[in-house]
């Protein structure tokens, strides 16, 4: 009985250790996440194929960071990322693949 | 010898690109296969009345479409951008100035590809060269005054046909080629091209709004739309379908959507001016 509850309770401290292990987001944490996303987001407007959901994301990351949320301000910053590097990838594909489209 | 051989041989394929590149843009044959398509598409449709857009394609939308202009919810504008083209600017001059024609009856020819700045020159672009010319601020290009202006000239020009010209320069047929690409390129996160909506699915409907076909998409424009309750230009609607695909939209007087419109109209020559127009 003392042993299951011990058990118990080191599962338990373990899982809260482990959950703040991972939210543990810092500022510093986040400026490196925006400028990976800020990166992406400048080959985008190169391309000039920016998504408006990719500056939706970033908006909401800076807006979260400012707000201390810095684990939240990561998660949209990575978001915007990926959606940039979606963006990057639509356009390359399509500089050739418009041609499939065109009326002949 | 060997070495100026090969520098002649350099200089006269390097001479040869832009020819070989022009030679594979062939704006006629583009028309031609463009309005095949959309006749072949619809041949119950008169030629002419492809300008009207949905209306060319739901009977039931036309006739709310001819209700509704018989009192033309544009006709403020139309007023309005009369009185701005009679309105000397700070210096005494006017629009009419600026144009051919004092800017009557000149809708048809817009745009043009201009060889000395060697760029595609928008109607909209054009009243915006006239206005900082005349020391006077660019207009908003998508709405209010532009609108107005456009109206105005459009409605000067209702009935006269479409007349595009691609002038015999590569840097005119390289603007052609810019607009095409845009045109048949998917963007967004929706993944939408122009031809997604106005190619492939004219006459369907995406949520309610029935989808014009692209020949002879912008004769209508500058349209009062009942979804914007107020005026639009072309820049306005090139935007909103931009941001439509979740696509960030480019600015006002962009090179790309000015050459974009150089394509699309190019494809309607021959079409009427119905300017400036009711959609919903």
């Amino acid at each position: 009985m003392r042993t299951r509850i011990l058990v118990r309770l080191a599962v338990l401290l373990s899982l809260g250790g482990f959950a703040t292990a991972a939210m543990a987001a810092s500022a510093d944490d986040f400026k490196a996440a925006a400028a990976k996303a800020e990166a992406a987001m400048k080959q985008a407007n190169a391309l000039k194929n920016q998504w408006t959901t990719t500056v939706d994301a970033m908006k909401a990351a800076k807006k979260a960071a400012d707000a201390g949320k810095f684990d939240e301000a990561v998660k949209h910053a990575h978001e915007a990322e990926a959606l940039a590097n979606a963006s990057v990838a639509q356009a390359k594909e399509q500089a050739t693949a418009w041609h499939d489209a065109v009326v002949h | 010898m060997l070495r100026k051989t090969l520098i002649a041989v350099a200089i006269v394929v390097g001479a040869a690109q832009p020819l070989l590149a022009a030679n594979d843009v062939d704006p006629q044959a583009d028309a031609k296969a463009f309005k095949e398509y959309f006749t072949k598409r619809f041949p119950k449709v008169p030629v002419n009345d492809f300008v009207n857009g949905p209306y060319s394609m739901d009977e039931g939308l036309r006739k709310q479409w001819e209700s509704i202009d018989a009192f033309p919810p544009y006709d403020f504008a139309i007023e309005k951008g009369k009185q701005m083209f009679a309105t000397p600017f700070k210096n005494g001059k006017t629009y009419a100035d600026c144009f051919p024609n004092k800017g009557i009856g000149i809708r048809q020819n817009y745009p043009y590809f201009d060889t000395k700045s060697g760029q595609v020159i928008s109607l909209e672009f054009a009243v915006n060269q006239c206005r900082e010319a005349n020391g006077e601020k660019p207009l908003d290009y998508s709405k209010d005054d532009m609108a107005a202006v456009t109206a105005y000239m459009a409605f000067t020009s209702r009935g006269k046909p479409f007349d595009i010209k691609i002038p015999n320069d590569p840097r005119a047929l390289a603007a052609y080629a810019r607009g095409k690409e845009y045109f048949y390129t998917r963007r967004g996160q929706l993944n939408f091209s122009c031809a997604s909506c106005h190619v492939q699915n004219p006459g369907q409907r995406i949520r309610t709004e029935v989808l014009a076909p692209a020949y002879g998409i912008t004769a209508a424009l500058p349209i009062y739309r009942s979804a914007w309750n107020g005026m639009g230009t072309t820049t306005r609607r090139l935007r909103t379908c931009n941001s439509q695909v979740r696509g960030v939209p480019l600015p006002g007087g962009d090179e790309v959507y000015r050459d974009l419109e150089y394509f699309l109209s190019y494809m309607s020559n021959g079409l009427p001016i119905s300017g400036p127009g009711t959609r919903p």
